[in-house]
């Protein structure tokens, strides 16, 4: 087990160096490539009107001409070490884990990325808890009545689910519980839980439901899938053998067997989700992660898409780890080695 | 470099009924319709039509309290008034930065009129018009109770314009004023050496420029000019703590998400006719949903994109189905003129009979569709907008209904020893979707002539610096036609120009002059008019430049640019501030 | 008295997309406690659907008929308490134990949940009761490996753990299907001495099922050979090893594997497949496959055969006369299987 952790962890933090270094090519290494100039790059960052002298200032401010190895290495000294910072009259210190500042805005990356962290931890774990609940149990429901009325028209709403994007969904919803009837705030008026709780929650419902409905769909497809195929299962027809109440057969015996791949998804897609949610974000104005990320990209702001993407990756390669672990523990087949 | 994204002060000469009637506007003229000068002065209308707000003050009241709610589909380049290019911030850091000098709280012509904001007047100029010298009103306080001095102002100057750091705004007062190799206040401490303003006294302030200016007033009417205490500057973090000379004062500023201004107690009414200060609050917040801000809009529950470039086109679909809707929006002019420079001197360019041919040949109601039609502006005929001072309409090069007239053309295509046509390159930032569709669109209207134009993409980003704007690049891909775009920073003929048809200004890189018009004429009559004190003698030179390029046929104007900007019920006192070109952002209040 | 176990007329059908599959088409048999009955068959011919019939195991099967356990009919009583009968008063051993037993518990865990079932007790005893089981059928160390997880047990101690579980309440009842098929030799002939000794011990009536007459040449007092979901024979062991009137029986005791013989050599292989359930051939269901079909003068084709008793207690359905039968498998396929 600890050996199976130092070399995970070993290969996550491979995994970071080359996604951080694909990154950082994407937006220094191609357009360089492609015969953009320093100066043409730095014409990004500094004002419209700026002067020739502007410009240079901007380029030796952001190290766009040493060469790309040495950029890439100063970012990555950055987040063990840190680095500082001109802000004009004084210093600025940007201590490690130190992802840059942006460009656009001269905010350093990691506290912006901490401070739009819970908006995203809140979206994705209520939407999380949403459509874990609602997807098993509608695929459950469906599996063990197949063929029947409500079989079919869960299917054909999940169908549904999977298919429209969530900007369709989420601006509907919108349309329809925020601007025309009222029920819930419209876009952007995201408050953190610790100010105040009753508007967080307010605020949250209907990005908490369109995402939710998304992954709802998907994984009442695969729940029923899953069920079906473990509802034909040898074992259960032993569980049956023994006497068992269909619902202790249901839930103990077939459930535990479905939800076994599906836990891994869903320890993925949380990852995943944690690293923004950036439809529904930018749809609902939540300033998450992934709305910081969209307009990064939007803004060619480097550091806050190199730190962004640094951070998804992390998430991700630590779902992926909780979710093999846990995979040994609830299938005791299955050890980690 | 101006970028469409934004827009940078803009003139409104006219309204829309005297757009359309050939009538220059004139700076400092007088209003040419009745125009509001002041709240609960106007009778209340029964209700407002569509473009009220752009003649009138809509629902005029002094009701005080509410919090007035601003939202940003992006996030400015900074909230800093000395550090931020946005027109949209040169109206609303008003709300906490007073410049020396601003604009007539007033829609229409009259709003366009400079008037004193810190300065007790208008500055005065020197004889040469070198020195230009404003006086500072006495007892002006920041929020923290200090009061305001010249050297602060000096200060603000120096920063904005002459450090490494903030690089956002204009930096006109680095290029006129006589400053020397003065390195900024963070690299040289000591104001003193900064001496291309001079604090006599702690209420003068004296600029020395290069060179004569007769616009100089527009500059210190920009944000640059209000004043910041030099041991409360902190460099690109004091957009975060800016302190307030102003009706408001920053409470918190979360940089790229909120900004909350709350009443600034400190601010005296008396010490300023301009503003007015009827909210408890000012919400505004950054990186909403460009659609979601025009439902909010629309719903009720925000009051003011603070952009000011109009809404999206999905909801000016449903605003324009709607009659209702209609009543509640303006339809103001942007300081922008989309157009296409041919390059003087790409074959067979470099003959103007085949440049004549290219005006005849182009379709501009077709050009016109990628804007959005009328509501997205107006076909243009000349380099100046309807709301640049000095505009005079004209059109050297009219077609039957502005949609091309191929006969014409081809006689100038003859003369121009091409009859069957030739092939040539249109260049386009290939990341604006408009700016393509207009390339294709002359594309189709010249195939018609037998001109075969190949549309040629290159990235906005380096559009100026590498392709378009280097005129070595643009010779070598024989790139004759150029699609651009053009707003001035101050509304004015000159502010307008200079820039682009003045031919010392053609630049091996970051070149606007793309036609590489370089006319011996047109470069003395821009040297003569900023020399020119009298406004009305001035305003007539720029015209005159004005015709002389377009007799050069270089330049196609396609349209003047018109946003569409929603004006909710519950907002009071609205009016289009013809200097910005969106609501006056300092007058607004809450009905509720 | 009536037997412990009786079935009658039972049928059990499935409706399908592609037509009616009539799995176990009018079977009956009985059998008392203590006793053994081998019920043999090709795959697809619906031994194994009768077995899950009797547990009420169907699913959604038609069933009709009768099924009396011990005076009490079970086709017409309710689910619930079926259910409770099943693992208490009849229990089941599966083919292929590794996917028969949960793989996400401990073979205890698996004993233990069946024997709580129907006994309430603690689980302190229920595992007390498991290690006994685990014992009982032959597991060393039964209190370690009652905290094993199927997959840790070899093929041979999964069947025993499986034995184990169905024995935990001690039924009265006792199917196995196809105990020892997923076995390798020696280890099934293990298995097949510890059921028969467990049978003794529990003087339960036990169901063998198997497609192998060998697994129930030595176990069975009774033997039913079902075709198609029929029994087309049925008689005592003695009966169908040294008398066996049909030729599908015929055929099944030439694929006996033996240990004196190579699998590949088979004296009487049954030519052919089974027949789709949906699609049984018209008359007798076997006669496409039979190689004395043409003594019948067309019956064969035409008539379904009756299940007649040739002797008391044994049943063929046959239409070759029963003089015939005995003359054929004296004259050719007894002798025949001997020479081999």
């Amino acid at each position: 087990m600890l050996g199976f952790l130092v070399r995970r962890g070993v290969a996550a933090v491979l995994m970071l160096a080359i996604v951080s270094f694909v990154t950082f090519s994407i937006f220094f290494l191609i357009p360089r490539a492609m015969g953009q100039t320093p100066e043409g790059m730095a014409t990004r960052y500094v004002g419209r009107d700026a002067t020739p002298a502007a410009i240079q200032a901007a380029v030796k401010r952001l190290h766009l001409d040493d060469p790309i190895l040495v950029q890439y290495g100063r970012f990555a000294a950055g987040i063990v070490v840190g680095v500082d910072y001109s802000l004009g009259p004084r210093k600025a210190e940007c201590p490690a884990p130190c992802f840059g500042f942006s460009f656009n805005n001269n905010q350093p990356v990691w506290p912006t990325l901490m401070d739009r962290l819970p908006a995203t931890i809140s979206l994705a774990a209520g939407a999380a808890v949403i459509w874990l609940f609602a997807g098993v149990s509608i695929g459950v429901i469906s599996a063990l009545r197949r063929g029947s009325a409500v079989d079919r028209s869960a299917m054909t709403i999940a169908l549904a689910g999977v298919s429209l994007p969530i900007y369709f969904t989420g601006l509907v919803a919108l349309a329809v519980f925020a601007y025309a009837l009222g029920i819930f705030p419209g876009g952007g008026s995201y408050y953190p839980i610790t100010q105040d709780p009753r508007q967080w929650f307010q605020a949250l419902v209907l990005p908490w439901i369109s995402l939710a409905f998304l992954y709802a769909a998907l994984y009442a497809r695969l729940t029923r899938a899953g069920m079906l195929e473990t509802m034909g299962e040898d074992y259960i027809r032993t569980a049956r053998a023994k006497g068992l109440p269909e619902r202790t057969v249901v839930t103990k015996h077939a459930l535990r067997a479905t939800l076994t791949p599906i836990l891994t998804i869903f320890g993925l897609d949380l990852g995943l989700l944690l690293g923004g949610a950036v439809l529904t974000e930018s749809t609902f104005s939540i300033p998450g992660i992934g709305k910081l990320v969209i307009d990064a990209i939007r803004g060619n702001d480097l550091p806050v898409v190199l730190g962004v993407t640094l951070f998804a990756a992390l998430f991700i390669v630590l779902a992926n780890l909780i979710v093999d672990v846990l995979y040994a523990v609830v299938d005791p087949r299955v050890r980690v080695t | 470099m101006r970028k469409t994204r934004s827009l940078a002060l803009t003139a409104l000469g006219a309204s829309l009924a005297l757009a359309l009637a050939a009538c220059g506007g004139t700076a400092g003229g007088g209003p040419q319709q009745p125009a509001a000068t002041g709240g609960g002065q106007q009778p209340a209308a029964a209700a407002a039509k569509h473009n009220d707000g752009y003649t009138k003050v809509v629902n005029p009241s002094d009701k005080a309290g509410g919090t007035l709610k601003f939202a940003l589909s992006d996030e400015p380049d900074s909230m800093d008034p000395g550090n931020t290019y946005y027109a949209f911030n040169w109206n609303f850091t008003r709300l906490y930065a007073r410049a020396l000098l601003t604009y007539e709280p007033a829609p229409g012509d009259a709003g366009l009129k400079l008037v004193p904001d810190l300065a007790e007047g208008l500055g005065e100029a020197s004889a040469d018009g070198k020195t230009w010298t404003y006086k500072l009103k006495k007892g002006i306080k920041y929020e923290d109770g200090t009061e305001v001095k010249a050297i602060d102002v000096k200060n603000a100057i120096a920063r904005s314009n002459f450090t490494e750091e903030l690089t956002d705004g204009p930096k006109y007062f680095a290029e006129y004023l006589d400053a020397g190799e003065y390195k900024g206040p963070y690299k040289d401490k000591d104001l003193a050496n900064f001496t291309g303003v001079e604090t006599p006294d702690d209420y003068t302030i004296v600029f020395k420029l290069k060179a004569p200016f007769s616009e100089f007033d527009f500059l210190v009417a920009n944000p640059q000019s209000a004043p910041v205490p030099q041991a409360k500057d902190t460099g690109l973090d004091y957009e975060k703590t800016v302190l307030s000379t102003g009706p408001y004062k920053i409470e918190s500023h979360e940089v790229g998400k909120q900004f909350n201004l709350v009443k600034n107690d400190q601010w005296d009414a008396s010490t300023d006719p301009t503003r007015k200060q009827l909210p408890d609050r000012i919400e505004v917040q950054f990186k909403q949903d460009a659609n979601d801000i025009d439902n909010r809009l629309l719903a009720g529950q925000l009051q003011v994109d603070l952009g000011g470039t109009g809404v999206q086109p999905a909801a000016r679909g449903k605003i324009v189905a709607d009659e209702k809707l209609k009543d509640s929006t303006d339809n103001p002019y942007t300081p922008f003129n989309r157009y296409m420079m041919i390059s003087t001197q790409v074959k067979p360019f470099d003959n103007i009979e085949c440049r004549k041919a290219i005006q005849y040949a182009v379709d501009k109601v077709a050009t016109q569709a990628p804007w959005g039609g009328p509501l997205g502006g107006d076909i243009g005929s000349t380099l100046m907008t309807p709301t640049t001072v000095g505009y005079q309409a004209y059109n050297l090069f009219e077609t039957p209904e502005n949609k091309g007239d191929q006969a014409k053309a081809k006689e100038h295509l003859t003369a121009c020893g091409q009859p069957s046509g030739f092939e040539t390159n249109i260049a386009v930032r290939g990341d604006r979707t408009k700016e393509v569709q207009v390339a294709e669109a002359v594309q189709a209207a010249l195939a018609k002539v037998g001109i075969k134009a190949t549309i040629k993409k290159y990235p906005s980003g380096d559009w100026s610096a590498q392709y378009a704007g280097k005129p070595e690049f643009v010779h070598a891909n024989n790139l004759g036609l150029m699609i651009a775009g053009w707003g001035a920073d101050w509304p004015s003929g000159f502010g307008f120009l200079s820039q682009i048809v003045d031919g010392r200004f053609i630049k091996a890189s970051g070149n606007y002059n793309m036609m590489e018009l370089n006319d011996k004429a047109v470069n003395d009559l821009l040297d003569k008019g900023i020399q020119t004190t009298d406004p009305a003698e001035r305003n007539k030179i720029w015209a005159e430049v004005d015709k002389k390029v377009m007799e050069s046929a270089a330049f196609v104007p396609f349209v003047y640019e018109k946003t569409l900007i929603y004006r909710p019920a519950n907002l009071t006192n609205v009016y289009v501030h013809p200097a910005y070109g969106m609501y006056d952002y300092t007058w607004l209040g809450l009905s509720q | 008295m009536s037997p412990f176990l009786e079935v009658k007329d039972l049928r059990i059908h499935f409706k399908t997309d592609d037509g009616l599959v009539k799995a176990v088409d009018g079977l009956s048999f009985e059998l008392e406690r203590g006793k053994t009955l081998g019920i043999v068959g090709e795959s697809g011919s619906g031994k194994s659907v009768t077995s899950l019939g009797i547990l009420g195991l169907h699913n959604r099967a038609q069933i009709s008929g009768e099924i009396w356990l011990h005076g009490e009919e079970l086709v017409g009583a309710g689910s619930d308490h079926v259910r409770g009968l099943r693992g208490k008063r009849m229990a089941m051993i599966f083919q292929d134990p590794l996917s028969s037993m949960h793989p996400y518990y401990t073979v205890g865990a698996q004993i233990i949940e069946a024997y709580r079932i129907h006994n309430k007790v603690t689980k302190a005893v229920a595992r007390k009761h498991a290690v006994d089981m685990l014992g009982r059928v032959g597991i060393p160390q039964p209190d370690r490996r009652v905290d094993s997880y199927p997959h840790e047990f070899s093929g041979g101690m999964r069947q025993r753990a499986m034995i184990a579980m169905a024995l935990s309440c001690d039924p009265e009842l006792l199917i196995a299907d196809e105990p020892t098929t997923a076995l390798d030799v020696t280890v099934q002939a293990q298995i097949l001495d510890l059921m028969r000794d467990l049978q003794r011990e529990f003087d339960s009536a036990l169901i063998v099922i198997t497609h192998d007459l060998g697994v129930v040449a030595e176990l069975s007092d009774d033997i039913l050979v079902m075709y198609a979901g029929k029994c087309v024979e049925y008689g005592t062991a003695d009966d169908i090893f040294y008398r066996p009137e049909h030729p599908y029986t015929w055929g099944l005791l030439g694929s006996m594997p033996r240990l004196d013989r190579e699998p590949s050599e088979r004296l009487l292989p049954i030519k052919g497949t089974p027949p789709s359930l949906i699609n049984v051939p018209p008359g007798c269901a076997f006669h496409p496959r039979c190689p004395h079909a043409e003594l019948t003068a067309g019956r064969a084709r035409a008539e379904v055969p009756d299940l007649l008793a040739s002797q008391p207690g044994h049943l063929v359905r046959c239409h070759l006369a029963p003089a015939e039968r005995r003359r054929l498998w004296d004259a050719e396929i007894k002798p025949h299987l001997e020479t081999q």
